[in-house]
C-alpha cells in the first residue's frame, strides 16, 4: 500500500526518501509555492502550515513522512479557488502586508491561534493560567504571533487584520 | 546531509528495538534533531519516530501525573492539572520557543534537546568538543555571554537550553527509561552528565535507552509557584537566567521551597544549596538573598558572561520575594 498524506483535500504520494521535509513536498513535489522556505531552520514561521485544520506546525522542520495519514492545509487549502478566506480578506483591509512573503506563514498561524484560543491554551502573557476562556488582548495576539516574524515590519497591519477577524469584524 | 531509514514505532517495546540498530535516533517533533541533521552536527543512520507513543497524561491517585513522552509542549502546558496543580510548569513551557514548535515538541525530545552554542553548530567553522570529541572548544576563549557560570568545565561550557526542564528539575520530576533490557528510573536532577572531559557524553542514558514517560510527584504547594525568565528580547529567545520556583511559608517561616535555575549550566540547575539555605528561615529580602549567594557562591565566569552571575542572584531573590507576598495559593 502507497503510503499517502492529504494535502488541501487531496490525496498525495510520500516521498520514497524520508529526507524529504514537509514543505519540501509541498513546494517542489506538489507546486504549493505557499509556504515559504525562509529560514529553513524554525525561526521565522514562513512555512506555518495546519495539520488537521487546527494545529500549526512548522512544515520546515517536519519530515513529510511524519505526516502519513495526516491531513495538512496550505494557504492554498484554505478557500476555494476564487475565493477569499475571510482572515485574507482583513489583510488586504489592513494593510497586512507589503513584500507578501511572510503572509501564508502569518495567515496560517493566526487561524491556528484562533483554535487555541478556543481550547484556552494559555501564552507567556497570560495573567490568570486557571481561568478557562482567554481574552486576546494585544499583549496576547503579540506573543501568540511572535514565532511569525515580518522583515517588512507590518507588524500593525497584520495585528490589526487578525484582532478584526477575531472579533467578528465583517469581512 | 547522510541520508537515513525512517520507521514509525507502534510502541515502546518496538521502538526500543528499532533504536538498538547502530547511529539510530529517536525522532520526535523533529525540531532540533532535523535542524542538527541539516547541519551536518547530527548523523542519524536511522530515526524511529517515536511520537505515536503514549501521549497521555495519566491523573494517579497518590496525587502524581504521569506525562507520556509523546506529550507535546502544548498539550502539557494546557491541561488542567498542570495549570492549576503546577503553575511554574505551564509558566516554563510556554515562555519557550513559539507555539508552532510547542505543537511539534514533545516532552522526551524537549528534555534531549542540544545545546544552542553557536560553536556547537559550526560544524565546518568552530572547534567543539562536545560535537568532535577532543577538538577543543572555541567558546572558551569566543563570544561566550550566553554560557554557563556553573558546573562547567576547561572542555565545555554550553548550556542546557531546555525552559520545561527547569521546572521538572525544581519538581523532582523522576524519568521513565526503557531499553530492550528492561526499565528504570532517573531522577531528572541525575539525567544529565556534568562535562569534565567528555562533554559528548550529556546524559546517563545507555545506547538506545528511550525515555518513555515523565512521573510529577505530587507537591501539596505546588500551586504556589511560577517561572521567569530573563532574556534579550520578550518572546522567542532562550533565557540568560531563568528561576523556577515553588515556596511554601507559615507563619512568616520558609517551611519548604523548590528551586532551580535555567541559563546557566549544561543541566537543569537544582539550586539544593539555595534550598537548605532556606528551610526554617524567616521568609524574607536577606534571606532570599543569602540564598541566591549560596547557590552562586561557586559560579565561574567567562569573558562575557559574568552578568549572569548577579542576574541569576537578583532573579532568584526576586521571585521569592514575589511569592512570599502573594497569598499562599494565589498567582505570584
Amino acid at each position: 500500500m502507497a503510503m499517502t498524506i492529504t494535502i488541501n483535500g487531496s490525496e498525495a504520494p510520500l516521498p520514497d526518501d524520508p529526507r524529504v521535509s514537509l514543505l519540501d513536498l509541498l513546494r517542489e513535489h506538489l507546486q504549493l509555492a505557499g509556504a515559504k522556505k525562509g529560514c529553513n531552520q524554525g525561526a521565522c514561521g514562513a512555512c506555518t502550515v495546519l495539520v488537521d485544520g487546527k494545529r500549526r506546525i512548522l512544515s520546515c522542520l517536519a519530515l513529510a513522512v511524519q505526516y502519513q495519514g495526516r491531513s495538512i492545509t496550505s494557504i492554498e487549502g484554505l478557500a476555494p479557488d476564487g475565493a477569499l478566506h475571510p482572515l485574507q480578506q482583513a489583510f488586504i483591509e489592513h494593510d497586512g502586508f507589503q513584500c507578501g512573503y511572510c503572509t501564508p506563514g502569518q495567515i496560517c498561524s493566526a487561524i491556528g491561534m484562533g483554535e487555541e484560543l478556543r481550547r484556552g491554551v494559555p501564552s507567556h502573557v497570560t495573567v490568570d493560567l486557571a481561568a478557562d476562556a482567554i481574552t486576546l488582548t494585544h499583549d496576547e495576539l503579540r506573543e501568540r504571533m511572535s514565532g511569525n516574524l515580518c522583515r517588512c515590519g507590518a507588524y500593525n497591519g497584520i495585528a490589526a487584520a487578525i484582532a478584526g477577524q477575531h472579533a467578528g469584524e465583517a469581512p | 546531509m547522510t541520508p537515513f531509514s525512517y520507521a514509525r514505532a507502534a510502541d515502546a517495546a518496538e521502538a526500543v528495538r528499532l533504536g538498538a540498530a547502530p547511529q539510530a535516533k529517536y525522532l520526535g517533533g523533529g525540531t532540533n534533531l532535523v535542524d542538527l541533521w541539516r547541519e551536518s552536527v547530527e548523523h542519524p543512520a536511522a530515526l524511529v519516530d517515536v511520537t505515536g507513543l503514549a501521549d497521555t497524561i495519566e491523573e494517579r491517585p497518590d496525587g502524581s501525573l504521569l506525562i507520556g513522552a509523546a506529550v507535546t509542549n502544548t498539550a502539557l502546558a494546557e491541561h488542567r492539572a498542570v495549570r492549576t496543580r503546577y503553575p511554574l510548569l505551564t509558566r516554563a513551557i510556554v515562555a519557550g520557543a513559539t507555539a508552532q514548535i510547542r505543537n511539534m515538541a514533545t516532552v522526551g525530545g524537549n528534555l534531549l534537546q542540544r545545546t544552542r552554542c553557536l560553536y556547537f553548530y559550526d560544524h565546518d567553522g568552530a572547534r567543539c568538543n562536545k560535537r568532535t570529541p577532543g577538538q577543543g572548544c572555541d567558546a572558551l576563549d569566543g563570544f561566550n555571554r550566553n554560557h554557563a557560570v556553573l558546573g562547567a568545565s576547561d572542555a565545555c561550557v554550553a548550556t542546557h537550553p531546555s525552559d520545561m526542564g527547569v521546572a521538572l528539575a525544581a519538581l523532582d520530576a523522576i524519568v521513565h527509561l526503557q531499553d530492550t533490557h528492561g526499565v528504570r528510573s532517573l531522577p531528572l536532577t541525575g539525567l544529565y552528565r556534568p562535562p569534565q572531559d567528555h562533554p559528548e557524553l550529556e546524559t546517563q542514558l545507555a545506547p538506545g535507552e528511550l525515555i518513555t514517560a515523565i512521573e510529577l510527584p505530587a507537591l501539596p504547594f505546588g500551586a504556589h509557584s511560577t517561572y521567569r525568565k530573563v532574556r534579550d528580547r520578550a518572546s522567542y529567545a532562550f533565557a540568560l537566567v531563568s528561576v523556577a520556583a515553588a515556596l511554601e511559608v507559615q507563619d512568616g517561616v520558609v517551611r519548604d521551597v523548590r528551586l532551580a535555575l535555567g541559563g546557566v549550566a549544561h543541566q537543569p540547575w537544582r539550586a539544593w544549596k539555595a534550598e537548605a539555605a532556606l528551610r526554617g528561615r524567616a521568609a524574607g529580602d536577606d534571606n532570599f538573598r543569602a540564598a541566591a549567594e549560596a547557590e552562586l557562591a561557586d559560579a565561574r565566569p567567562l569573558r562575557d558572561n559574568a552578568f549572569k552571575i548577579g542576574l541569576a542572584k537578583r532573579t532568584m531573590a526576586a521571585v521569592l520575594g514575589a511569592l512570599a507576598a502573594a497569598p499562599q495559593g494565589a498567582r505570584a
